[in-house]
C-alpha cells in the first residue's frame, strides 16, 4: 500500500520536469488553447512540468525565464491515437487472440520514428501492435519525453499501472487461410465473443470475495488484460474499415460493455448515424488516393467533416509508417479542405485524441494545471508553409528545429532515418 | 454531404470521354503562365482546344458567346513526370497490376500502350486534382521493365489519350531490382554487367543490320531493336537509382554507351549534385512524401530544393506505391517541396513546364502560351495550400472536371 502511494506521487511529478523549478514564460504568441478561443499576443507560463497560466494578463514571476515568441503560434502538443513507432511488436503467428502480449516489451526508444514524431509536434502517442490479429496485444500510451528507456516515456496512472489500451481488429486483416486464425467475418466475431465470455467468467471468479483462494482459477495473463477491458479501465482500439465491420464492432461493444475507439473506420461516413447513437469516437485516417486495398476503396476525405456534423468525437492518427508522423498536422488540414471546421480539426488533433486515451485530464489543451505539452509553430497550424519549430513535453523541450540534429529528423537527409523502421513493420501491420 | 457523394463517385467517370475541341475563356484573379511572370486579372482564351491568347483582362477580349470560367488562381494543366497509373489499378489485385512483369530481368519490348487503361479510377483521381498529363508505364522492380508512354488524363482509349508512345525505356539499379529466389541479378555489380552485355549486344545487332544486305539481315529482335533506339539516342533510358552509388553507376553507363539518361527516384541525388550537373542529366525526383526507409532511408523533403539550387533540371513525380496511397498526387508532393526550400515558382514549374521539357512535350503542354494545348487548372486559393481546392480542370479546351477537390 505504501508502494502504491509512492507511485501515485511519482505520477504527479513528470520525470523530465522535476528540475524545472524556474518558471518559463512564453510571450507574444498567438495561443490556440483548444479549450477556448484563440488568444492574440498571449502568455503561456509553465513550471515543474505543468501549465501555470495561459492568457493575456498573466503575471510573470520575477526570476522566470523569458522566451519572446512573437509572431509564432502555440498550440497543445499533438496526440497521435494510433502509431507503430518504436519498433512496436505484438502477437506472433501462434494465435489470433493474444491479450497477454504487451507492446511495452518491444519498444526501442532510440527508434528514428520516435524522433520524427517529436519533429512532427507529437507529444502523446498510442503505440499499437498490428492489425493482423483479432486481438494483437496491449497498447502503450507514451509521452514522447526525451529519455533512454521505455519507462522514461511511459505514463503511470494514479494506481501506478501503465496507461494503455488493447488492440483488436476485424475485416480482412486478421483473416488468414489456416486455423487457428479465422477464415470469415462471422468466425472472427465468434472467436472474439468466446474469448470475452471466458474472460467474463474468469474476472467474476477472481473478483468474488466469497470464493476461497484455492478455488480461484490459475492466473491467466491474457484474461487479466481482458478483465481490464471489460471493466472499462482499458479502452479497446478497434481496427475496422468496412461499414458492416464497424457495426460488428459496435455490436460487440454493446454486448460486452466495452469502451471502443473505432480506428481508421474508412467507411464510418456511411454509418454515421449508427456511430453517433453508440457514442463511440472515431480516429480517422486520410489517404492521398482511394484503393490500395479493397477495404479502403471508399476512403473519403470528407469523412471527418461528416462525423463532426453528426456529433461524433473525431480524432486523427498517422498509423506511422502508413503516414509519416511529421505529417499529422497535414491530416487535419486535409480534413478541413474537405469540409471539417478549423476548430473541429484542432480539437481532433489534441483534446479529442487525449479523450480517446483517457488522458484528457492531463493533456490535449492549454489550461492551467495540465501538463505543459505544447508546440511552437511558425504560423497557422493548417498551412503547408508552417513548420514545427519546437516541441515541449511536461515543460521540457523535446525538439528544436534550430538544432541541426533535430532539423535532420524534421526533413530527412543522410542519416535522418538511422534506426529506421523495418520493412517488416509494414508487413506486420498488414493493412492500415 | 454533396462532397461526400462526389468524393466516392470515383466510378462516375463521365460516360464518354469524347474529345470535342471547344472555345473557352478562363479569367483568373491570379494567372500563372509559368513561361512568364504571374498576371493579375489574367485571361486565357482557348480556340479549338488550343490556347490562342494569354494576358491581362484589359488586353484579351473575350468574344461574345464564349463560355467563361472564373477562378482565384489558374495554372497550366499539371504534369506527373513519372507514374504507373493506368498500368497499376486502384483495386491493387493481381488483375489490375500490370506495371511489372517479373518473368525475366530485361524486357524492354514490353509496351505501356498495350496495358494502359485510360478509364482507371486512379487516372480519374489524378485528373480531378489537376493532373492533365501523366508519364506512366512500366515501373520499378526489374533491371529493364519496359516502355513508358505519355498520356493526357482524358480520352476514350489509350490511343486517344496518348501524347507520345513509347516515351522512355525504364530500367532500375539497386536492390529494388535484384532477382528473386537466387535469380540474377543478385547484386549491383551483376546488374551493371548484365545491362552492359545487353547494350553491347544491341550495338552488334545494329551493326549487323547496317551491314546486312536485304537477304542476309538478322531476324528482327523486338528486345534489341528497342535498345538500339536507346543507343541511337532516339529514346532516353530512364534509370531508377535511389542510392548515391547507383546514381553514379547510371552516369557511368550513360557515358560508356552515350545514351540519353534520365535519372528516376534519385533519393540521394543531393550527395552527387556536381556529378549529375556535369553530366547534364535531368532528374525525375521521387515524391517528396515518399516514405524514408529502405533504399530511401536518406531521402529528404529538401532534395528538390537542392537540385534547384544546383541548376539541375528536375520534375516531381507520383512514383509507385505497392499499398496505400495507391497513387500520390504531384500537386501535394510539390506543395511539400515548396515549403521545404524550393519555393512557389520552382515548385509549380516542377509539375508543369520543367516536367514538359524533360519529357520533350513542351511544344504541347506545360505552360500557358499561345499555340499550346488548352490544359489548365482552376483553384480557389494558393494551389499548394492544404485547404485550397481544385475547382475545375480543363483539357484540350474541354471542362473535364468540376468536382471540388
Amino acid at each position: 500500500m505504501l508502494r502504491r502511494h509512492v507511485l501515485a506521487l511519482l505520477c504527479c511529478l513528470p520525470l523530465s520536469a522535476v528540475g524545472q523549478e524556474r518558471p518559463i514564460a512564453f510571450t507574444g504568441a498567438t495561443i490556440l488553447p483548444v479549450s477556448g478561443d484563440a488568444i492574440e499576443n498571449g502568455t503561456l507560463l509553465v513550471q515543474r512540468g505543468r501549465i501555470v497560466a495561459v492568457g493575456t494578463d498573466v503575471r510573470i514571476p520575477s526570476g522566470a525565464e523569458h522566451r519572446d515568441v512573437s509572431g509564432k503560434v502555440i498550440m497543445p502538443g499533438l496526440v497521435d491515437t494510433h502509431s507503430h513507432i518504436g519498433q512496436a511488436a505484438g502477437g506472433d503467428r501462434s494465435a489470433p487472440i493474444q491479450p497477454d502480449v504487451r507492446v511495452l516489451d518491444s519498444i526501442n526508444v532510440r527508434h528514428a520514428g520516435i524522433a520524427k514524431a517529436r519533429a512532427g509536434g507529437i507529444t502523446t502517442v498510442n503505440v499499437m501492435p498490428g492489425s493482423g490479429h483479432l486481438l494483437s496485444g496491449q497498447t502503450l500510451y507514451l509521452k514522447l519525453r526525451r529519455g533512454t528507456t521505455v519507462d522514461d516515456l511511459s505514463i503511470r496512472l494514479d494506481d501506478g499501472s501503465l496507461a494503455g489500451g488493447i488492440k483488436m481488429a476485424n475485416g480482412t486483416n486478421p483473416i488468414r487461410p489456416a486455423a487457428p486464425f479465422p477464415g470469415t467475418r462471422a468466425k472472427s466475431a465468434a472467436l472474439m465473443r468466446a474469448q470475452l465470455v471466458a474472460a467474463q467468467e474468469y474476472c467474476a471468479k477472481m473478483a468474488d470475495r466469497n470464493l476461497a483462494a484455492e478455488r480461484k482459477p490459475a492466473r491467466d495473463l491474457g484474461k487479466e488484460a481482458l478483465c481490464e477491458a471489460l471493466d472499462g479501465r482499458r479502452i479497446v482500439h478497434h481496427h475496422t474499415h468496412r461499414h458492416d465491420d464497424i457495426l460488428t464492432v459496435l455490436r460487440l461493444a454493446e454486448e460486452f460493455k466495452l469502451r471502443v475507439v473505432l480506428q481508421h473506420a474508412v467507411d464510418a461516413w456511411l454509418v454515421v448515424d449508427e456511430i453517433a447513437a453508440s457514442g463511440a469516437p472515431v480516429s480517422t485516417l486520410l489517404l492521398d488516393s482511394p484503393g490500395g486495398k479493397l477495404e479502403t476503396l471508399n476512403v473519403n476525405s470528407a469523412a471527418p467533416a461528416i462525423l463532426e456534423r453528426a456529433g461524433v468525437p473525431t480524432g486523427f492518427h498517422t498509423d506511422d509508417p502508413i503516414i509519416d508522423s511529421r505529417l499529422l498536422l497535414r491530416q487535419a488540414a486535409m480534413a478541413v479542405r474537405a469540409g471539417m471546421s478549423r476548430e473541429g480539426a484542432l480539437k481532433a488533433l489534441t483534446i479529442n485524441g487525449a479523450r480517446m486515451l483517457d488522458l484528457d485530464r492531463r493533456t490535449g489543451s492549454l489550461e492551467a494545471g495540465k501538463d505543459a505539452d505544447f508546440i511552437i509553430l511558425s504560423g497557422d497550424p493548417l498551412s503547408v508553409y508552417t513548420q514545427v519549430l519546437e516541441t515541449w513535453v511536461e515543460g521540457a523541450q523535446t525538439f528544436n528545429r534550430a538544432d541541426p540534429d533535430d532539423a535532420l529528423r524534421a526533413t530527412g537527409g543522410y542519416g535522418g532515418s538511422r534506426d529506421a523502421m523495418e520493412t517488416d513493420v509494414l508487413e506486420m501491420e498488414g493493412g492500415v | 454531404m454533396k462532397r461526400a457523394l462526389v468524393t466516392t463517385g470515383l466510378g462516375l467517370l463521365l460516360a464518354a470521354q469524347a474529345t470535342v475541341a471547344q472555345d473557352l475563356a478562363v479569367r483568373a484573379e491570379r494567372l500563372y503562365p509559368v513561361a512568364g511572370p504571374a498576371i493579375d486579372n489574367g485571361v486565357v482564351l482557348i480556340r479549338n482546344g488550343r490556347i490562342e491568347r494569354v494576358g491581362p483582362a484589359d488586353r484579351v477580349r473575350i468574344p461574345d458567346g464564349v463560355q467563361t470560367l472564373e477562378a482565384r488562381v489558374v495554372t497550366p494543366g499539371l504534369i506527373d513526370a513519372r507514374s504507373v497509373v493506368g498500368l497499376a489499378g486502384y483495386l491493387n489485385q493481381p488483375h489490375d497490376q500490370d506495371q511489372l512483369e517479373s518473368s525475366a530481368p530485361i524486357q524492354p519490348q514490353l509496351r505501356a500502350i498495350d496495358a494502359y487503361n485510360p478509364r482507371e479510377t486512379l487516372v480519374g483521381w489524378l485528373r480531378e486534382h489537376g493532373i492533365t498529363t501523366v508519364h506512366t508505364g512500366h515501373g520499378t522492380g526489374a533491371l529493364v521493365s519496359g516502355q513508358t508512354l505519355i498520356a493526357k488524363t482524358w480520352g476514350n482509349s489509350a490511343e486517344a489519350a496518348t501524347l507520345q508512345s513509347p516515351a522512355m525505356i525504364a530500367a532500375q539499379l539497386g536492390s529494388g531490382a535484384f532477382g528473386a529466389e537466387g535469380k540474377s541479378p543478385g547484386n549491383r555489380s551483376k546488374q551493371v554487367a548484365m545491362l552492359r552485355a545487353q547494350l553491347v549486344k544491341a550495338g552488334e545487332y545494329r551493326d549487323k543490320l547496317a551491314r546486312a544486305k536485304a537477304d542476309s539481315a538478322p531476324p528482327r529482335d523486338l528486345e534489341l531493336e528497342v535498345l538500339v533506339e536507346v543507343l541511337d539516342r532516339k529514346r532516353p533510358l530512364l534509370v531508377t537509382a535511389w542510392r548515391e552509388q547507383d546514381i553514379l553507376s547510371a552516369l557511368r553507363l550513360a557515358q560508356e554507351f552515350n545514351f540519353r539518361l534520365v535519372l528516376d527516384g534519385a533519393a540521394e541525388a543531393y550527395l552527387v549534385v556536381d556529378q549529375i550537373k556535369a553530366a547534364g542529366v535531368p532528374v525525375l525526383l521521387h515524391p517528396t512524401m515518399a516514405r524514408q526507409y529502405g533504399e530511401l532511408e536518406n531521402a529528404s523533403f529538401t532534395t528538390a530544393a537542392a537540385l534547384h539550387q544546383a541548376g539541375i533540371p528536375f520534375a516531381l513525380q507520383s512514383g509507385y506505391e505497392g499499398y496505400v496511397p495507391k497513387t500520390r498526387v504531384v500537386l501535394w508532393e510539390a506543395a511539400i517541396a515548396a515549403a521545404n526550400g524550393l519555393g512557389f515558382d520552382a515548385a509549380l514549374a516542377s509539375i508543369s513546364l520543367d516536367a514538359a521539357r524533360i519529357l520533350g512535350i513542351e511544344d504541347r503542354v506545360g505552360s500557358l502560351e499561345a499555340g499550346k494545348d488548352g490544359d489548365l487548372v482552376l483553384f480557389d486559393g494558393d494551389p499548394f495550400e492544404y485547404t485550397s481546392h481544385v475547382t475545375a480542370v480543363v483539357i484540350n479546351g474541354q471542362v473535364v472536371s468540376t468536382v471540388p477537390r
